[in-house]
């Protein structure tokens, strides 16, 4: 415990020397503007910023690499709530209840709400790191395909189990996202599925924020030219100390479920297999499951937003683990990182935490410092980022419906994502008129490739026996708490019942 | 100093120095071609895997060195075995912006599936390595010690017996494919959607073997968590002298992994003959070279253009003959 201490300390001291604490305050800035950009995804804009990190010594540079990856986090926060589009995929739960907040004017109060459960989120998870990330790396060895299927079981169960919503709606929308999902090779065999005749655009399957930026940006702003038939809407936001002050208080509203969504998108970010989505995805079900008004989530409640802000920045820091000791980065910007980790010659494996502590401490240590750093440039860009909305509706809607095209054009650069886009967009906006829930939609199509795959490699190993995810220890706890969280509306329904007959 | 400078100046001034280069390239060689905008490195397996630290540390020394005005952008398509990957490359015919870091199933995936792709017609730019593999195990089995121990072993066990790979038709299967012909047992193939991957579910015993590169294995080899049992090799590699080859045990299996440049069918002369130059220089530098002798790779010669088109041909045929013999069904598992 000392020695940990010791260790930290000193990642500290040397995360604040001059040159990594420049480039920290540095990454965190550029990381918040390219995580808030929708068109320049974080895998571009770090590929190019990647000359910088010559110039300075390997610690600092890939100090600097994380700090961007962490301010990206932040980021994708910011143009789910004031544009409606998600920056980053991380960044789509954020949109639920953050872009319904803006709309009535609250866009300070959810912009604050996500920069405090960003911090509470990494600060969380970066304790949790330095604590126990030798037995968290063993725990996470344990996760085989079973584990991981288990995992997506009770990820889903977190979006079925949601009071409230129409429960058969519900498991079309996710039927449609598990569909949509199915689109693209067969991940056993190599064959093309669903690929409507020959179209290659479909062989990499449904990118998953051509159907996110689709359904919240072109979807959303169809449904409000139809509400406001053109009007000219200026959203009245105030900023001023005494309301900072204000939102502030809000915490104790959502410091619960913010906890909660950390502490499980920290443990989901360390499984290799699935990453920062899935983490905020089943955050905000969780939020939602376990709220006292439920209802109220997706039409503009704060803990809507910090639940899943919490969750992937946690989960950005967790996805750290299984790159140093695994080798195994959890998103495409991570991957840069192991390639900036190759080219000094610090080998991720098991052995990097004994034979590098100065790397992987000075690390740990600059996460610290870019948890704090990021939050106060946050904050202080705040009544910047909310001036957005006070944009008449005439520029705000061609800057939306262009940042849309470009953040459809740029993961893959092709005019079919573009078109496909546009699609969604005109499917969403036909669900939402329909009343049909699109987030279990979204969830599907994050979740359904990497359930697919788990439980398609189970039950090879397991030559097509069922049992196998109830046999292994870790799988049947996540089988059971899953069947728990979809039977727990039903049961809180019925005790409500009781509880009302009785008085 | 001076190349420090010019970073920087890059960097900040992208446009000016894409000016200056531009005058400098026009004052050497006159039909000289270079990249106009970012390159992007296509790798046809996931993650983590051999291919993919590959790319990352060529995308790296080409920024160190400076050797391209543009950035090179690894982009991972794993999908179908590299078929995804393939695709890409067929539908991006006369890109001058796209490269493609092979492994085998460059050669197989078009011989097991029919995706419509010939990689004949795909530009050849350099061979970088070739790599090499070792048959693994978690150091739990304590009961396998060699190879005769480990064939005995899965004969025991057979189908429950579950070896991890990267994919139905990528190299490690093929490899499987024809351990399994050789020493007559059959096993059950579980793909990942990389070596990393593969890597932790052997560490983790979620499965019982692989057939895994150097490269993805030697830092849980070095931390104990993993033993080699036997190289697939002519020689004894310098990085494991104590583990025996196939070969000196009296099995001839040996098989090579080529790690290869290639652009998509059409590419320009001018711009085949500059990604020739950088790969050249890269495949020289002291880096790639200390690379490979630490992650196992043999490095000896760089086969550029036409002699690596010449090559990729004998290894097609030698792939298809291979691929008869064991069955395309024993690969793909079905």
């Amino acid at each position: 415990m000392e020695s940990i201490v010791a260790l930290l300390v000193s990642g500290i001291l040397e995360a604040m020397q001059p040159t990594n604490f420049i480039m920290i305050v540095l990454g965190c800035t550029i990381g918040l503007l390219v995580g808030a950009m929708p068109g320049l995804g974080s895998v571009n804009g770090v590929a190019i910023l990647l000359p910088i990190t010559f110039l300075v010594p390997p610690t600092a540079a890939i100090i600097f690499l994380a700090a961007i990856y962490y301010g990206a986090m932040y980021g994708g926060a910011i143009s789910s709530i004031t544009l409606g589009i998600p920056g980053a995929s991380t960044a789509v739960a954020t949109v639920f209840d953050g872009r319904p907040l803006a709309q009535s004017g609250k866009a300070d109060r959810a912009l604050i709400a996500a920069a405090i459960a960003s911090f509470i989120g990494g600060t969380i998870s970066v304790i949790l790191f330095t604590l126990f990330a030798p037995p968290l790396a063993a725990f996470a060895l344990k996760f085989g395909p079973p584990e991981e299927f288990a995992l997506m079981v009770l990820a889903f169960a977190t979006f079925i189990g949601l009071g409230g919503d129409d429960i058969p709606k519900t498991i079309f929308s996710i039927l449609i996202g598990l569909v949509l999902a199915a689109i693209g090779l067969d991940i056993i065999s190599g064959q093309p599925r669903l690929i409507f005749g020959d179209i290659s655009g479909f062989l990499h399957g449904i990118n998953f924020l051509v159907l996110a930026i689709g359904i919240y940006g072109i979807g959303e702003m169809l449904w409000t030219l139809e509400t406001t038939k053109g009007d000219v809407t200026v959203h009245k936001v105030r900023m001023s100390a005494r309301s900072l002050m204000n939102n502030l208080r809000d915490i104790r509203q959502y410091i619960g479920t913010t906890t909660l969504g950390s502490v499980i998108g920290y443990f989901v970010g360390t499984l290799p297999a699935a990453g920062a989505t899935p983490a905020s995805l089943m955050a905000y079900g969780l939020a939602k499951t376990f709220s006292r008004d439920p209802d109220s989530f997706g039409k503009g409640n704060v803990s809507g937003v910090a639940a899943p802000e919490a969750g992937n920045n946690a989960a950005s820091t967790g996805s750290m683990l299984p790159m140093i000791t695994l080798g195994i980065p959890g998103s495409p910007t991570t991957a840069i990182l192991l390639g900036g980790m190759i080219i000094w010659g610090l080998r991720p494996g098991p052995l990097l935490f004994s034979e590098h502590p100065d790397f992987v401490w000075g690390l740990i240590g600059s996460l610290y410092i870019a948890n704090l750093v990021t939050v106060l440039i946050n904050l202080a860009f705040i009544p910047v980022f909310v001036k957005v909305l006070t944009l008449p509706f005439t520029i705000l809607a061609p800057t939306i419906y262009i940042l849309c095209v470009v953040g459809g054009y740029a993961p893959t650069q092709t005019m079919h994502d573009v078109w496909l886009m546009f699609l969604f967009g005109i499917v969403g906006y036909l669900l939402r008129k329909l009343n049909y829930p699109v987030a279990p939609a979204v969830l599907a199509i994050v979740l359904g490739p990497l359930a697919e795959r788990s439980l398609r490699q189970s039950l090879l190993a397991s030559q097509g026996e069922m049992s196998i995810f109830v046999e292994r220890p870790i799988s049947a706890v996540c089988m059971f708490l899953a069947l728990a969280l979809v039977s727990y509306p039903v049961i809180r329904k019925f005790l409500n019942k009781r509880r009302s007959n009785g008085g | 100093m001076s190349t420090i400078f010019n970073k920087s100046g890059k960097l900040m001034l992208s446009a000016v120095l894409a000016v200056a280069t531009a005058f400098g390239v026009a004052g050497t060689a006159q039909a000289e071609w270079s990249p106009k905008k970012p390159v992007e490195l296509i790798i046809m397996a996931g993650t983590g895997g051999g291919a993919d630290q590959i790319a990352r540390l060529l995308q790296g020394l080409i920024e160190k060195k400076n050797l391209s005005p543009r950035p090179f952008i690894p982009i991972n398509k794993p999908g179908g075995s590299g078929a995804e990957a393939l695709r890409y490359l067929q539908d991006k015919s006369g890109d001058d912006h796209t490269v493609l870091v092979t492994l085998n199933s460059f050669y197989t995936t078009p011989i097991i599936q029919d995706i419509g792709v010939d990689v004949t017609t795909f530009t050849p730019i350099g061979r970088m390595a070739l790599d090499n593999f070792l048959l693994w195990v978690n150091t739990d089995m304590s009961d396998i010690t060699d190879l005769d121990s480990y064939v005995a072993t899965v004969k025991a066990k057979g189908k429950e017996w579950k070896v991890g790979g990267t994919g139905s038709g990528q190299e490690d299967s093929i490899l499987t494919a024809m351990m399994e012909a050789y020493f007559g047992y059959e096993v059950t193939y579980i793909p990942f959607p990389g070596g990393g991957t593969v890597a932790k579910n052997l560490v983790g015993n979620h499965i019982d073997s692989t057939v895994n590169n150097p490269a993805e294995q030697n830092e849980f080899y070095r931390a104990g968590n993993t033993k080699p049992l036997v190289q697939f090799t002519a020689e004894r590699l310098p990085a494991y002298p104590d583990i025996p080859t196939a070969k000196e045990l009296g099995h001839p299996i040996e098989y090579y992994m080529q790690r290869s440049i290639n652009g998509p069918p059409g590419m320009s002369k001018e711009a085949q003959m500059w990604y020739i130059d950088l790969f050249e220089t890269l495949f020289n530098s002291e880096e790639w070279q200390t690379f490979c002798v630490e992650d196992g790779l043999a490095c000896e010669s760089f086969l550029k253009g036409d002699e690596l088109g010449a090559y990729h041909q004998t290894e097609i045929a030698k792939h298809k003959d291979l691929i008869e013999k064991v069955g395309a069904a024993a690969i793909t598992g079905e």
